[in-house]
């Protein structure tokens, strides 16, 4: 009962993690790329000059880290959760990227979104009364 | 036509994929216990030397090419029935690939997010 506890409290933490650092590293991402003010092209020399510009960003570092971090903990996760658990759970970053651009970018979010959140945190909800592993450890 | 149809199969089969050889490579790894910096740096080296993760980043890396090269020429309303639809194949490939149990319980809440995502993504574009 201990481990199962423990197990449950140690997949809540990183899928929060997963959902607060996935969409904020894209948000600070695209925020960053937006802010320089330039275009993206597939020319070899240009490419490697906006590469240089973009990695001069603070912006676009954090948003780097931030998904780095969402990455790592991705992969944690799948170190003892199954996919088909993992993967439906960590869709409720749409809502909190529905919340950082309300929030942060002033965006509206319609009837349509928020039925959309529900909906997903019904889905989630469904999934989480699951077994969080139906597969034997190696 | 053809080369879109292709790069959507790509962005949906390729990404899923990808994501499932990394979930092999974590469970070939095995459950991570100890979170101190030392421990996840001992975790990442012994991922590192598990051929699916390379398999797994590779096929992300085909993915999101394919998403960049389909965003060229299509517009974004490409991304609701991609994104909506690896929910279903990640269940999918979760059970076929990872012999994972996908109970109608754990059925019933993917396609629920499956809806969710679609509606969200419907929502963002009609906003």
């Amino acid at each position: 009962m201990k481990s199962f506890s423990h197990s449950h409290f140690k997949t809540y933490v990183v899928i929060l993690l997963i959902v607060i650092f996935g969409p904020v590293g894209n948000f600070l991402l695209g925020k960053g790329m937006k802010g320089l003010g330039m275009t993206l092209s597939w020319k070899p020399s240009e490419l490697v000059r906006f590469i240089a510009f973009a990695l001069r960003s603070e912006t676009i570092w954090m948003g780097i880290g931030s998904l780095i971090i969402f990455f790592v903990s991705y992969s944690l996760i799948l170190s003892w959760a199954d996919y088909s658990y993992v993967q439906p759970a960590s869709a409720f970053a749409y809502g909190t990227a529905a919340l950082l651009g309300h929030f942060m970018l002033g965006e509206i979010v319609n009837a349509v979104q928020w039925a959309g959140i529900m909906i997903i945190c019904l889905g989630v909800f469904v999934v989480g009364r699951t077994p969080l592993r139906t597969t034997e450890p190696n | 036509m053809l080369i879109e149809l292709v790069c959507f199969l790509l962005v949906m089969v390729a990404g899923t994929a990808g994501e499932l050889c990394i979930a092999r490579a974590m469970k070939t790894v095995g459950e991570v216990t100890d979170f101190r910096p030392r421990q996840l740096m001992a975790v990442a080296w012994r991922t590192v030397k598990v051929p699916w993760m390379w398999t797994g980043l590779g096929l992300m890396a085909l993915a999101f090419f394919a998403l960049l090269a389909v965003l060229a020429v299509e517009n974004v309303s490409f991304v609701v029935p991609v994104t909506a639809l690896s929910y279903a194949v990640g269940a999918l490939g979760g059970k076929v690939f990872l012999h994972e149990q996908v109970t109608r319980t754990r059925w019933t809440g993917v396609l629920l997010v499956c809806v969710g995502v679609t509606l969200v993504l419907i929502g963002k574009r009609w906003g």
